[in-house]
This record gives C-alpha cells, sequence and structure tokens, in this order.
C-alpha cells in the first residue's frame, strides 16, 4: 500500500513539472506581446521597453521559467500586467468562489446520481429504471445555462426565494454564503448527475451478473442485501473515475455558470485576463487548474486503492 | 424419506420448456451426480433447488427438502434455506467470490447473515471451516484476498463458504471443471470426506463421466430437459438400458484409429528456448526480476507425426505455443520450422508463418460475429503472396468446408447460425485451406460435449490419412492426448519433465510428476469388467 501511495505521489509530482513547462511555453509561442498591448498601438518603443524590463520580460526564457516556478513554489505568483495588484490575491478571493461552489456542485450530483444509480440498476428493465433512464437522457441533453436561467426565472424572479445572481460573500456567514451558490451548484450538478446515474447504474449492472453476486445469493443473502453488500463497493470504480473527471470539469469548467450567475470565479478571471492579455495570469490560473486536476487524479487514484484491494498488491 | 425429493418438476423460461417431468431423490449422506451434456437441463435443476432461476421462470412439480416444498415457499423464507439448509458450490471459482473481500469476511458472511452465531463466534467457525477445507490459519489468514489463492484454493473458500453453517444438502455444479486435474481429484476428496463426516447429501452437477462413476452412489442422465436412465452407480454401469446413456459412454472413451506415422524427418525443431516475463519492480531502483515461463525445453516434431503436450495450469503450454507460432521473441534457444527460424528481427517470419495454423479452445470468442463463412475460413489466404481468387478460391472453400464435414453452401452462412462442434469444425477448416505443414491445436477439443468432441477426434483421425497432417496437439485432458498423438511431451513448471511414444508414457510413466497427473486423472470404469462382476 505504501508502495502504491509512493509511486502515485511521483508521478502526481513529475505531471506537474511536465505540466508547469508546457504552460509556460504555449503562453509564450502565444502571439501579442503584454507590454505594447498595454501601452497602445501610439506607445513610443522605449517606454515599452522600459515597462518590457520592469515586467521582466527582457530576460531568457529558461532564467523566466525557473523564476516562475520558484516564485510560484514560495507563492508569490506575480503581478498582474493590467490590474497591478498580486495574481495570488486574485486567484485566492476568486478561489473561494469557485471551489466551495465545485464541491457544493458535486456533493449535489452525488447525492442524486448515487440512489438514482442504485435504484435504477435493482429495477433494470421495469418502470422505475425506465423513469431514471428518461430523466437522466433530459439531463444530459439540456444545456445547463438554459437550465440556469429557467431557474433564475422560477426561483429568483417569480418566487423570490434566491437572488438572481452575484455572491454574497462568506463574512454574513456560511448559510447565506451557500445560499447564494444554491441556484448556480444547482445548474452545475443536474447534467453531471444525469451522467453519473447513468454511470454508476451501468456499472452495476455489470457487476450484478457476476458469479460472486449469484454466490452471495446462494449463502441466503436476499436480492438487496447482495446489491449492497457486494454489489455497491465493486461497482464504485468506473464511478470514482468519472466523479474525478467531473470535479476538475466543474472547478474550471463553470465559465458560463459564472457568467450566468454573475459570480466573480476562476472562470471568469481567466476570460477576462484572456481578453486582455495578462499572460501571468492566464499562467497562474491555468497552472492552479492542472494542479487541482492532478492532485483530484491522485486522490481517486487513493481511493481506487481503498475499495480495491487488487490495486494494492498490484504497483 | 429422502432428504431431497423433486417430483415432476417443469420448468419453462420464456415460455420455452428447460424441464419436462424431472423427478429425482437425494438422501442423506448420498452422492447423487445428475450428468449430461450441455443444455440437458442439469445446472438448471440444481438452481431450480436452490430457487435462483432466471427472471420470468415457470415452474411446476414440487421440489421436496425435508418435506417443505420449496417450489411454494416465499422468497424470504428461502433466502433463510440457502446458506443454511442447502448450500453450494459453482463452478468458476476465479469469479465466484467478491474480490474487494477478505476470504474469512465471506465465509463468516453464511454464518452472520443467518444470525447463527454471534461475530466473534462467527469468525472462529470460519477459521475452524477454512482448516477443515484444507488452508490452515497460519498459512491462510483469514485477511487474504481472494486474487491472493489459486482456484483450487478459491474453490476451497466457495465450499467453505457453503458448508459453514453444516446444510443438509449440497448442490455442486461442476465444482471441478474449471481445475487442473491433481486439484480436481484433492476438491473431489475433500467433497467426498465432507458428504461422510457431516453425512450430508450431495447433489453434483457435472458432465464428466469418469468423476461421476468415481464419486456417486447414484446416477441421473438428463438430455434435453428429461431423466433419460437413472439407477445405483454400479448397477448403471453394467446394466444400462438407454441408448443415450450407452452412447454417451461410449463416446466418453471414445478411441481413434490414426494411421502410423512416416519415417522421422524433422519438421518443427526447438532448441533450448527459454521464455522470461518480465515482473513489475520489488522497489524502484531494484532491476526488474523475471518469471522463466518456458525453460530450456527442446524437442522435435517430424513430419507427418502427431505430437501431444500436456501439463496443469501455469506450466508454459500457452507460452511455447505462442512461442512456435513466432508471436513471442525467445531470450535465448531457437525454433525452426523446415530450417527456417519462426522469429526473425521483431515478427514472425511471414516465410514460415504460412506453414502454420492454429485451431483454438473456445469456439464461439475466436470468430469474427460479422463476417460470413467464406471470409472467416479464408483469412489465411492474407499470408499468401498470390492467394487464390474467383473459382479458385470458391474451390478451395469448398474443399476446405467438406473435408470437415460441411456443406459448400455453408460458406454464405454467419458463426451464429452453427452449433459448437460444427463451429469448430470450421475452425478446422480455416487451418485447413492453406495446406499447412503444421497444426498447432491448442484444447482444441476441451470446449465440446463429449459425442461432439468424439466426432472432432474422428474428423482428425480421417484427415490425418487424407491430408498427411502434422499436428501438436496441446491438451490438460490426458485421455484425449492418449488416443490422438503418437509422442507425448509432460511439461511441469516450464520444463519437459518426461517425453517418448505417448502409450509407453501412459502406461509406464517415469517421472513421478506424469505418474501424479495420470494417477489423479479421473478414469473411465472398464464398462465390459462391471458387467461381468455383477454376473458373478
Amino acid at each position: 500500500m505504501l508502495r502504491y501511495f509512493i509511486k502515485r505521489l511521483m508521478s502526481l509530482i513529475l505531471s506537474l513539472a511536465v505540466a508547469s513547462l508546457v504552460i509556460f511555453l504555449v503562453i509564450e509561442v502565444a502571439p501579442g506581446d503584454p507590454a505594447s498591448f498595454m501601452l497602445g498601438i501610439n506607445a513610443q518603443p522605449d517606454t515599452v521597453a522600459a515597462l518590457r524590463t520592469e515586467l521582466g520580460l527582457d530576460v531568457p526564457k529558461t532564467q523566466r521559467y525557473l523564476t516562475w516556478v520558484s516564485n510560484m513554489l514560495s507563492g508569490d505568483f506575480g503581478t498582474s500586467y493590467t490590474y497591478r495588484t498580486s495574481v495570488a490575491t486574485m486567484i485566492a478571493d476568486r478561489m473561494w468562489v469557485s471551489l466551495p461552489l465545485a464541491i457544493y456542485a458535486l456533493a449535489l450530483s452525488t447525492l442524486i446520481a448515487f440512489p438514482a444509480g442504485i435504484y435504477a440498476a435493482a429495477r433494470r428493465g421495469k418502470a422505475g429504471d425506465m423513469a431514471v433512464m428518461g430523466v437522466t437522457q433530459l439531463g444530459i441533453a439540456v444545456p445547463n445555462f438554459w437550465f440556469a436561467m429557467m431557474m433564475v426565472l422560477v426561483f429568483s424572479i417569480n418566487l423570490r426565494w434566491f437572488s438572481a445572481g452575484g455572491f454574497a460573500g462568506w463574512d454574513k456567514g456560511l448559510l447565506v454564503g451557500l445560499h447564494s451558490l444554491t441556484l448556480p451548484a444547482i445548474s452545475l450538478a443536474l447534467p453531471q448527475a444525469a451522467i453519473l446515474a447513468r454511470v454508476m447504474r451501468s456499472s452495476l449492472l455489470d457487476i450484478l451478473g457476476e458469479d460472486f453476486m449469484r454466490t452471495a445469493r446462494a449463502k441466503g443473502l436476499s436480492r438487496r442485501q447482495a446489491l449492497w453488500r457486494h454489489g455497491v463497493r465493486n461497482a464504485m470504480i468506473p464511478v470514482l473515475t468519472i466523479i474525478g473527471l467531473q470535479f476538475s470539469f466543474l472547478l474550471a469548467g463553470s465559465i458560463i455558470i459564472e457568467q450566468v450567475f454573475y459570480l466573480p470565479g476562476l472562470g471568469r478571471l481567466v476570460f477576462q485576463a484572456i481578453s486582455s492579455r495578462d499572460l501571468i495570469v492566464v499562467e497562474s490560473v491555468v497552472m492552479l487548474l492542472v494542479f487541482a486536476v492532478i492532485v483530484v487524479n491522485f486522490i481517486v487514484d487513493l481511493t481506487y486503492a481503498a475499495v480495491d484491494p487488487r490495486l494494492r498488491s498490484r504497483t | 424419506m429422502s432428504l431431497l425429493t423433486i417430483t415432476d418438476l417443469n420448468l419453462s423460461i420464456h415460455k420455452s420448456d428447460i424441464l419436462r417431468d424431472v423427478s429425482l431423490t437425494v438422501d442423506q449422506g448420498e452422492i447423487v451426480a445428475v450428468t449430461g451434456e450441455s443444455g440437458s437441463g442439469k445446472s438448471m435443476t440444481a438452481l431450480a433447488v436452490m430457487q435462483l432461476l432466471p427472471d420470468l421462470s415457470v415452474t411446476s412439480g414440487s421440489i421436496k427438502l425435508d418435506g417443505t416444498d420449496l417450489l411454494t415457499t416465499s422468497e424470504t423464507d428461502m433466502c433463510a434455506l440457502r446458506g443454511s439448509a442447502i448450500g453450494m458450490v459453482f463452478q468458476e471459482p476465479m469469479t465466484a467470490l467478491n474480490p474487494v473481500k477478505t476470504i474469512g469476511d465471506q465465509v463468516a458472511e453464511t454464518i452472520l447473515i443467518h444470525k447463527a452465531m454471534p461475530p466473534v463466534r462467527a469468525k472462529e467457525r470460519a477459521r475452524e471451516i477454512l482448516t477443515r477445507v484444507g488452508l490452515p490459519e497460519d498459512k491462510f489468514p483469514l485477511t487474504r484476498f481472494p486474487h491472493e489463492l489459486s482456484g483450487g484454493q478459491r474453490q476451497r473458500v466457495v465450499i467453505a463458504m457453503a458448508i459453514a453453517l453444516r446444510p443438509k444438502l449440497l448442490i455442486a455444479d461442476e465444482p471441478t471443471t474449471a481445475l487442473d486435474v491433481t486439484t480436481q481429484a484433492q476438491i473431489l476428496d475433500l467433497l467426498k470426506g465432507l458428504v461422510k463426516e457431516e453425512n450430508m447429501g450431495l447433489l453434483m452437477i457435472t458432465h464428466d463421466l469418469a468423476v461421476v462413476s468415481d464419486m456417486a452412489d447414484r446416477i441421473v442422465v438428463m438430455r434435453q430437459g428429461e431423466i433419460v436412465e437413472t439407477g445405483a452407480t454400479k448397477h448403471l454401469l453394467a446394466h444400462m438400458q438407454h441408448p443415450y446413456t450407452k452412447m454417451l459412454f461410449a463416446a466418453s472413451g471414445h478411441l481413434v484409429d490414426l494411421p502410423t506415422p512416416p519415417p522421422p524427418s524433422p519438421l518443427l525443431t526447438v532448441q533450448n528456448a527459454i521464455r522470461d516475463y518480465q515482473l513489475p519492480r520489488t522497489s524502484l531502483f531494484a532491476k526488474p526480476g523475471h518469471y522463466r515461463a518456458v525453460n530450456d525445453v527442446s524437442f522435435t516434431l517430424h513430419r507427418g507425426e502427431r505430437l501431444g503436450l500436456v501439463g496443469e495450469s501455469g506450466c508454459g503450454k500457452s507460452t511455447l505455443t505462442r512461442a512456435i507460432l513466432g508471436l513471442e521473441p525467445l531470450q535465448d534457444g531457437q525454433i525452426h520450422l523446415d530450417g527456417a527460424p519462426v522469429f526473425s528481427g521483431h515478427s514472425p517470419n511471414l516465410e514460415v508463418r504460412r506453414k502454420m495454423q492454429v485451431v483454438f479452445q473456445d469456439p464461439f470468442g475466436s470468430f469474427n460475429p460479422r463476417h460470413r463463412v467464406d471470409r472467416l475460413i479464408t483469412e489465411p489466404f492474407f499470408l499468401l503472396e498470390t492467394p487464390p481468387k474467383g473459382t479458385a478460391r470458391k474451390d478451395a472453400i469448398a474443399k476446405a468446408l467438406t473435408a470437415v464435414g460441411l456443406h459448400p453452401d455453408d460458406a454464405l452462412k454467419y458463426i451464429h447460425e452453427f452449433s459448437g462442434g460444427q463451429r469448430q469444425r470450421i475452425a478446422i477448416a480455416r487451418a485447413l485451406i492453406i495446406r499447412p505443414e503444421l497444426i498447432l491445436f491448442d484444447e482444441a477439443v476441451s470446449a465440446l460435449d463429449v459425442s461432439v468432441r468424439a466426432q472432432i477426434l474422428d474428423l482428425l483421425a480421417e484427415l490425418c490419412t487424407a491430408y498427411d497432417l502434422t499436428y501438436l496437439f496441446i491438451s490438460h485432458d490426458l485421455s484425449v492426448v492418449r488416443t490422438v498423438t503418437d509422442r507425448v511431451l509432460v511439461m511441469q513448471a516450464g520444463k519437459i519433465v518426461e517425453q517418448g511414444v505417448t502409450e509407453d508414457v501412459f502406461s509406464n510413466p517415469q517421472h513421478p510428476y506424469t505418474k501424479s497427473l495420470i494417477a489423479a486423472a479421473p478414469r473411465l470404469p472398464d464398462l465390459t469388467q462391471i458387467s461381468k462382476e455383477s454376473v458373478l
């Protein structure tokens, strides 16, 4: 088990190193010089050169990469070209919206998907199964921004239960913060829940056909007992994979939802930074997202091993 | 009154009849073997007793266990009976255990689910019962996971789960079919011992007549959902009435006449072949270990000779086969066919490859279901530089199909339209079509019913005469190898431990391993001997 852990950890560190290099290079080759962009087309060449020096754009690439990485390791993400503030603070502010939103959405999606998937698998081919399959098909087909707008219409404008957008902040209390994230979290969670429920169902159906499920029944377990004691845990591996992918997506992929609900999240930050060529912000946010994805995968790998003993002994 | 009495059991699934008027009894301490070919309904009879039939099953008649009719027992009450009054052992030990739970937990679960003992006592009982089935605590702690055990050991765990609560009736559905002969002998001994000690009734489902004759007190022969004959083992063997029973026994011991092989001239030579597999590194900087699957193997196969290769699973038979086909490189040694190496550089030597064909075990998995037979059997033509076209191709297809006893018109059908035996004929046609010098039969008759197997063996003998076949026949089934080969190699742990003329090796084995293999293999009783004895 320890060896498995160390092996996964090594692969995590290696992936991060490679990812940082790739991100740096890609941003380097992107067209557009930040200094001339910031100063506009009428800027004097010497002013641009001065700004380039100030921004640290005139040193060799290798040196810039190393400085970038070592600064990042010490928590210094640099200064935004356009906002002239610390990138670390900007990201931290937005992180407090995006991360809770992603966790909230993932929790909702899991809470919906697990019972729905297990219920459908247990009643394969019956009305309950067909209902779950129909609803999840709809959940996958309907775009989440449309769903978000419908929810704003119903719950904010008609019923006035939630505000239509914006984030109240955490300083007014946890519940107030969660309240303002509820509609975005639901709109993010529903399509994910639909996918996850289907994966849970089909994975569980595969397991229900396994020989050991028949053995369990021959021991005297009822259908339900066999499903819960022997089925669910075995069905978890594909489900965990999907959960890992979904979390990464929820963290970064919520640009549209953040736009609909006017939330100051990471997605919006990246979007704005890209439009204003604020490369240092783009670099940092992308690196952070990559970091999040890799860490989530690391955690998923560890949960695999917790679920399936065969993975522990195989290194 | 008998322990189990099945009376006029009828079963239909999706409106098709599976069982018709099945009646049989099992007494305490008695072993009743239900035998028959695939589709005879023997497994369904067992599942009907457990009431674990597929959905949409309709049953009539009665299945009485100690006077209780199981067909009218509610599902809740059946759950209480399963595992406590009736235990069941299944065929596939590799998949019959939950991979994510320890063996201790799985055995204890049988006890706990019936609330027979408090958890601490259940754990003790699990330990006791695992020791009883031959998995003592010091070598096999309860915390082991199924993947850490071999097939035979897993089957012992399955048996432990089934007998943990000392059921009155034990049902074993092909309990040893997936196991090697030596393991099979041990498991059968274990089952016999349990029946004796615990005075259980054992309903055993098996297609293997040698096992049946050896184990059972009474035999029930089934065909297409009906019982054709039943009786005490000795009596039934001596006085079998029904033609189907006679046919089954005749087919099980079927012998073929091979033509005399031509004088030896080497075709395939294997010299000091070594095949290593790299093992995963044990630590980050340690050199990865090796597993030697084929260890210094040498033999020669002569033109026109039929050579057997026997050994238990994991002995390196399949690895050697792959090396001969040139699919994998050797680490040392050489394999030549007709003087040319089978493996050149990084790929099979095509020059040699077209002189070899192979027939695999699984007649269901070894064909692409979307291709027609003509396309399937002409696949080896890709090996040729100038494959026949037009009428030449058609003629070749017709000839190959006729040679294996099929009709040329079958070329336009799809593979799902054929039975298992017919599919194996098509596999042989596919191998024959380019008239190879050498054919490898990799467990080619192991998945077939005895009557079909007898036909395929006859076909092989015919083809030997018509085509002067040279083949390597790889099998775990000693009785088959004994009849269809001239010489035999016995392989153990990657080495050839004994080789010689088949009849000599079987009647007078020299190596201890060969002796143990032959001793462990269940043998069909000599029927003429039994009839004589019963007359006296």
